[in-house]
């Protein structure tokens, strides 16, 4: 029987990468609905769950794979699936009572050309903003954007690690070709693999409140059939978990859970720089865009451009200040990424002016070459 | 509910008597319990609780025969009835 | 009556009311009184619940309530164990997960006619085909009651309601027909004035190991009746002159004719291998107990 974590060196795709990275995490739960190009992910799990004393169900749709998904955590348990963009939107249902709720729980979107049915096969980085916004009302949410399968297998940990520590769904944004592509993988020995679980209850039953934060902004969490007795509503809910249909207590519990991320923001996100120290045109991208991006860079520096990278691993949180400080000193930004123009959006509000931001963008379905980001970093400016 | 004959064993047999209880400020006054009440024991009464309704009261406590109905049937958990001693019945 | 005779015996039986109700131990008391309305039956469905979970003989501590959205979804917020109030319709698929996650759970589904058969009713035909071992309970008030009472999957043909004004021209469910047909393993139907062998069926679903659902029906006076002249007391008068218990009756004749006859009894109750117990048969290796991985 082959343990949780593979030890080793292996030849794999992203998304195979993806369910050992879950697998190493501790995740023991895995609610699927097969989707291209996600599908892969659920297939390595079905087979590898039950080795582990885990469990796999494949359910009626994407809807009731995240429903089964939030109800797993709410037992205790850590919890994912994977999905490409029909179901992802299916899914934002129940991603939202997981916000609301502060249920750990991992979401991967194998991301491929929409909208609608679009390109199956064929990757895209489309659904961005709709990882950001996507469930209704305010919330803030973490996505990661891995670039390779190796990183994919790190970030399935992170994102277990984040989702506990932070109770809150965390989404990984890969796409169809991180997804299909085969890499070398490189598994650590699992005492190497350092895990997070959920806070858990400091006080008795009869005084626990299953919303009231700790100092961190993180309420600790009892699972069903721990004795707490807990409620848990997607209604508006006070410190107890109840329903309280007012104003003030709207106010108090989006402040909880906004404030999650405000105190932690700097534990959160995670960026990676390539020669941006001395650079005057940075290049921001992220997931398979920033591979393109990162030959693009060195292509610019070739021609004596100084240009550099600033490559998300956290899109969610997005890095603002960062961004803003930069601004107010390179010449420009270039985004990179396979849609047309949403993260751009960002990096073009958090320059506030102060600095152009362009767009290197796709429609889906390809990749962007390195050539086109060469020309918008030599005639954008 | 009156018999046509009397049974052999009537004076064997122990009819269990019970006394009822009503949270009067849980009624919402749906008149299930004064309805289904097999010996009709129960009414409405002329007092408003605090949220205006009219809850209900023995009108026959003697009658109670700890049958438990109107327990199970308010959706309010607004009455039950617990059984009395013999002992207790004859005190009172 | 003269109100002056009510009094004389009034005051005694109020002397020593104890406050505590013999179910208030299972209820967030400091949640009641309840939001449901003056002769709503979803409380009657709620503590024919209760009491059967308490002479269940389950762990209650193990127990949860897991809930939809409508006025029965409510019931999750009133029971004093671990309970969930989810999204419209997907409590199956939830407690599916959980159940799942950790099969020691006594999970059980209280949720209304809209929220498990409208925008629910794939999953509960896939829970009942996977025999998944929940306790599924149907309150059936005909219409949806949270949102003031539009036609719904179970309302009877020709009944108005705000979005049939003219009548309903749809035929409703014929819900044990349906859980039959996807495989539930108990399935029953009682109405909350048949309180007693409600809660006896309630027991055997909660004591069953695979997917047992119990349909309930229940007035909803103030969204359902009141559009179709049928008071609260109205409808228990229905029920008490055209229902009749046939235990075992094929589920092929249970639809609802509330001018003739409507069909109560435990009709279904079979075992089968649970979905547990078929995945760990099928998918674990003989030896390996779950949480013992090498």
């Amino acid at each position: 029987m082959k343990p949780a974590v593979l030890t080793g060196e292996h030849y794999m795709t992203g998304d195979e990468a993806c369910a050992e990275g879950a697998l190493a995490a501790g995740c023991l739960f895995f609610g699927g609905y097969p989707i291209t190009p996600a599908t892969e992910v659920a297939e390595r799990m079905s087979a590898r769950l039950p080795g582990v004393g885990g469990t796999y169900i494949q359910m009626e749709d994407e809807i009731a794979a995240m429903a089964a998904v939030v109800g797993a955590s709410c037992a205790g348990v850590k919890s994912m699936t994977a999905t490409s963009g029909p179901g992802f939107s299916l899914m934002m249902e129940n991603i939202g009572l997981a916000v609301c709720t502060e249920t750990p729980c991992v979401v991967v979107n194998v991301q491929r050309a929409g909208p609608s049915t679009g390109l199956p096969t064929m990757g895209a980085q489309g659904d961005m903003m709709q990882a950001r916004w996507g469930s209704h009302g305010h919330y803030d949410i973490i996505a990661l954007a891995p670039s390779s399968a190796q990183e994919i297998f790190y970030q399935s940990i992170l994102a277990f690690n984040l989702s506990e520590t932070y109770r809150t769904p965390v989404l990984i944004m890969t796409d169809e070709v991180v997804g299909h592509m085969s890499e070398r993988v490189i598994i650590p020995d699992a005492k190497e693999i350092k895990l997070m679980s959920r806070p858990t209850p400091k006080v008795g039953k009869e005084r626990f409140k299953p919303f009231a934060p700790a100092e961190n902004g993180v309420a600790p969490m009892a699972n069903a059939g721990e004795g707490y007795k807990i409620h848990v509503t997607g209604l508006t809910h006070d410190e107890k978990g109840y329903p309280v249909m007012t104003v003030d207590a709207q106010v108090s519990m989006m402040e909880r859970i906004m404030n999650k991320f405000a105190k932690n923001l700097k534990h959160i996100l995670r960026t990676e720089s390539h020669r941006i120290e001395d650079a005057e045109i940075v290049v921001v991208s992220y997931g398979v865009s920033a591979r393109t991006a990162l030959a693009a860079v060195e292509d610019a520096r070739e021609r004596g451009i100084r240009a550099g990278l600033l490559r998300l691993i956290t899109v969610w949180p997005f890095p603002s200040e960062m961004i803003c400080s930069l601004a107010a000193r390179v010449k420009g930004f270039v985004t990179v990424e396979q849609n047309l123009g949403q993260i751009h959006l960002e990096v073009q509000r958090a320059a506030a002016g102060k600095a152009p931001a362009y767009l290197a963008g796709h429609a889906g379905g390809s990749l962007i070459s390195p050539e086109q980001v060469l020309d918008v970093i030599e005639h954008g400016f | 509910m009156g018999f046509w004959r009397i049974p052999l064993d009537t004076t064997d047999i122990d009819i269990a008597r019970g006394r009822v209880h009503i949270l009067e400020e849980r009624c919402k006054g749906c008149g299930y319990c004064i309805e289904f009440c097999p010996k009709k024991a129960l009414a409405f009464s002329s007092k408003f609780n605090q949220k205006g309704y009219h809850p209900p009261y023995m009108i026959k406590p003697d009658e109670c025969v700890n049958c438990h109905y109107c327990e199970i049937i308010c959706p309010e958990f607004a009455i039950f009835s617990v059984e009395v001693e013999p002992a207790e019945e004859k005190q009172a | 009556m003269n109100p002056k005779d009510q009094n004389k015996y009034e005051e005694p039986n109020m002397v020593d009311t104890p406050l505590h109700h013999p179910l208030d131990d299972l209820l967030r008391t400091d949640r009641i009184p309840h939001i449901w309305c003056p002769g709503c039956g979803i409380g009657t469905a709620f503590s024919a619940c209760l009491q059967a979970m308490r002479t269940s003989g389950l762990d209650l501590e193990k127990t949860v309530m897991v809930s939809g959205i409508g006025c029965s979804g409510r019931g999750a917020g009133y029971v004093k164990l671990d309970s969930y109030h989810t999204t419209h319709g997907r409590a199956i698929p939830f407690a599916t997960g959980m159940k799942l996650a950790n099969p020691d759970l006594n999970v059980v589904v209280f949720s209304g006619d809209g929220d498990l058969f409208a925008i629910g009713g794939n999953h509960f035909i896939h829970a009942a085909r996977r025999n998944m071992a929940l306790t599924v309970v149907c309150v059936n008030n005909f219409t949806y009651g949270m949102t003031g009472g539009q036609v719904a999957a179970t309302t009877p043909y020709q009944a108005k309601t705000t979005t049939t004004p003219r009548g309903n021209h749809e035929a409703p469910f014929n819900l044990p027909l349906l859980a039959y047909a996807s495989g539930a393993t108990l399935i029953a139907r009682w109405t909350i004035l048949h309180a007693r062998d409600l809660t006896e069926c309630l027991k055997q679903a909660l004591q069953h190991s695979g997917f047992s659902f119990v349909e309930i029906l229940s007035p909803c006076p103030v969204n359902y009746g009141r559009r179709n002249r049928q008071s609260a007391l109205d409808m228990l008068k229905m029920f008490q002159d055209k229902c009749i218990i046939q235990n075992n009756a094929s589920p092929a004749d249970l639809e609802m004719d509330f001018a003739k006859r409507i069909v109560l009894g435990k009709f279904v109750h079979v075992q089968r291998p649970t979905c547990i117990e078929t995945y760990d048969k099928t998918c674990r290796l003989a030896d390996f107990s779950k949480g013992k991985a090498a």
